[in-house]
């Protein structure tokens, strides 16, 4: 494809983004909402993992500190004595929103003890302490997080605009919660790729890239190598927060069971799928391991083999674990580039560079 | 103070298992350089079939039995998927994600086959308890540690004295080398797998028996902890799974028996105790604690 070609495919791509809330149902506009949010964790862990190398399995725990945050700090101060529901800060939406992004990065940061001593796999594994850890404090701190049943999540407003359920009326259609929110995650993928790109493409991706290849030789040539990977963390949790804060807006309540080892394992499905450095990648990696289980669960009567929620037969989340579980070997063992490596190696493009 | 001593015997008995489990996952790191999160999958894999097969073969048989699956399914693993990956060098993260997907592929896999029953190890000791110097036991756990350490002392022997452990050793300390001197690489690195299915099969075993009651699908995610302990005693390090097993196994049974003292930290503490002393003893030791220090050679 040619630049001015792949220019009009993704001007294309935009403007159906852009009128889904036009044509779809309030099913699609939900998964897409989902997805949007993972899209932007999972730019978030392309950096980390795929760009600096650094595997890390606490993602879900970064997502958590990222919808907690947002919903404490968003949330009502607890006025009502007669329910015990958990305290809030109050704070205005779009305030609350920066915090639970910074409170994820501090997040982040704290680790950073334990990260910058630990090297390669270690830090790998000694993640997956954090997401056990994170779940047992969210479950145990009720004042804050609401304990086992969860907290709501407050509207989010800028500019006394409200992303509620109060319907509005666009060029004669109904907006709702759901159409509203469409349009506000639409443009935060699109910020978090567009600054996930911009960091590639400057010094300090450049430097990270670096460090992938070969610590050493990168602090030779003057990267500080674990400043460097630090900043790695940060960034990609606070592009976690971010997805989390945008998760809590999507499903409205959010429970600790959601962020569980599990749901980190998605996340290093979605990068590995989609091809571990590349950010168009991780937002098409996180399209699919959303979308898939719901996909199955929708078209469970006219599928074969899988069976609906709650029937015997193979369950759809089931069915979908083993789809991607399976796509990850094979991705892995066929074609360690991910889907955007298989696009690469497949356009004319690359045929004629490696031909010349 | 008869509780304190009581729940550090009982938590030693717990360590005995989990050195076990984390023992698997250590070999298989130190002979192939493979982070094997497929192990959690094997040990519940192993666990199931012992319990499914006991009321035929009885607790004893069905544990051998079951052993020689989970060696077989284990071997076959690194053969048919790891293998590949290994032998291009696609980096220990790499390999580490292929086995986490296996892990899904599998885990997913037994937990419907296990479905929301719960079934039981079928182990010949009951709730009976034994008094050793004034401390009662429950016998599920003094047999668990008499096995668990009858079976460490044969692989301890096995892995000094045999030539398979000698050829092991040799792999794991240099693979070019041993390569040379006519040493099979593939046949080591697939027997070490197989030996890490036969004590996931053993472990498990013993796992489900206590403190648990039986194989449920959330076993599998609780057989993780062996990657805290392998972790926290230094990956490379038999040894150090011992050691991690009986320190984990002592901390989380103590902190789940005083858990009414420090419910200030939240109910159900223990279950995340293996990770907080993972993350202490990595700030004080970053290899673990037998680890070999990691070092780079420009």
């Amino acid at each position: 494809m040619s630049r001015s070609q792949s220019r009009i495919v993704g001007l294309v791509v935009v403007a159906m983004l852009l009128a889904v809330p036009y044509f779809l149902e309030e099913f699609w506009l939900q998964m897409g909402l989902f997805a949007m949010a993972a899209a932007i964790a999972a730019i978030g862990l392309t950096l980390l993992s795929g760009v600096a190398g650094q595997l890390s399995l606490a993602h879900a725990f970064y997502i958590a500190v990222g919808a907690y945050g947002y919903c404490y700090l968003a949330g009502d101060s607890g006025s009502d004595p007669g329910l015990d529901l958990p305290s809030g800060l109050n704070l205005p939406p779009v305030l609350a929103l920066i915090g639970a992004v910074l409170l994820a990065g501090v997040a982040g940061a704290l680790f950073s003890p334990i990260a910058g001593r630990l090297r390669g796999i270690y830090l790998g594994l000694a993640s997956i302490g954090l997401v056990f850890v994170g779940q047992h404090i969210l479950r145990a701190a009720s004042g804050v997080t609401g304990g086992f049943n969860g907290r709501d999540a407050e509207p989010f407003s800028v500019l006394g605009f409200t992303f509620d359920a109060t319907p509005m009326n666009v060029l004669g259609v109904e907006y709702h919660q759901l159409e509203k929110l469409w349009y506000l995650g639409l443009l935060f993928v699109a910020a978090g790729a567009w600054y996930a790109h911009s960091i590639l493409g400057s010094r300090p991706g450049r430097a990270l890239e670096a460090i992938r290849d070969s610590e050493v030789a990168a602090a030779v040539m003057g990267v500080n190598v674990p400043v460097y990977r630090g900043a790695a963390f940060v960034v990609s949790s606070m592009y976690a927060g971010l997805g989390g804060v945008f998760i809590a807006l999507a499903y409205q309540r959010i429970v600790p069971d959601t962020f569980g080892f599990l749901y980190s394992l998605d996340f290093v499905v979605m990068i590995v799928l989609g091809g571990v450095a590349s950010v168009r990648g991780a937002i098409v990696g996180a399209a699919v391991v959303i979308c898939l289980p719901q996909l199955l669960d929708h078209y469970a009567t006219s599928l074969p083999l899988v069976a609906a929620a709650g029937d015997d037969g193979l369950q759809p989340t089931d069915a979908s674990r083993f789809l991607y579980g399976g796509a990850v070997v094979a991705v892995l063992i066929f074609s360690p580039g991910g889907l955007a490596g298989l696009a690469r190696r497949l356009s004319p493009r690359h045929t004629k560079e490696s031909t010349a | 103070m008869s509780q304190f001593f009581e729940l550090t015997l009982s938590g030693l008995s717990l360590g005995c298992i989990y050195a076990l489990l984390a023992m698997g996952f250590v070999i298989v790191f130190k002979a192939t350089n493979v982070v094997n999160f497929s192990h959690a999958s094997i040990v519940m894999l192993g666990a199931y079939l012992v319990a499914s097969w006991n009321d035929s073969l009885g607790f004893f048989g069905a544990m051998a039995a079951s052993a020689v699956v989970c060696a077989i399914a284990a071997a076959a693993l690194d053969v048919i998927f790891v293998a590949p990956l290994r032998r291009r060098a696609g980096g220990t993260d790499a390999v580490a994600i292929l086995t986490i997907a296996l892990n899904i592929l599998l885990g997913t896999l037994l937990a419907r086959t296990v479905g929301t029953d719960i079934l039981p190890s079928g182990a010949p000791w009951g709730a009976e308890t034994t008094s050793i110097l004034g401390a009662r036991i429950p016998q599920t756990r003094i047999a668990a540690a008499i096995v668990a350490m009858a079976v460490m002392g044969v692989f301890y022997v096995a892995f000094t004295r045999s030539d398979w452990g000698v050829s092991m050793r040799a792999a794991a300390t240099d693979p070019e080398a041993a390569a040379l001197m006519g040493i099979r690489l593939s046949y080591v690195a697939a027997g070490a797998w197989a030996v890490a299915g036969v004590l996931a099969a053993i472990g498990g075993a013993f796992f489900i028996s206590f403190p648990a009651s039986g194989v449920s699908s959330s076993t599998g995610l609780l057989a993780l902890a062996a990657v805290p302990v392998a972790v926290a005693g230094g990956l490379d390090s038999p040894f150090g799974a011992l050691i991690g097993g009986l320190v984990i196994g002592v901390a989380q049974t103590l902190a789940s028996g005083y858990q009414d003292h420090i419910a200030f930290l939240g109910r159900g503490l223990g279950e995340v105790i293996p990770y907080a002393v993972l993350f202490v003893v990595l700030l004080w030791r970053p290899s673990g604690l037998f680890g070999t220090k990691e070092m780079s050679r420009v």
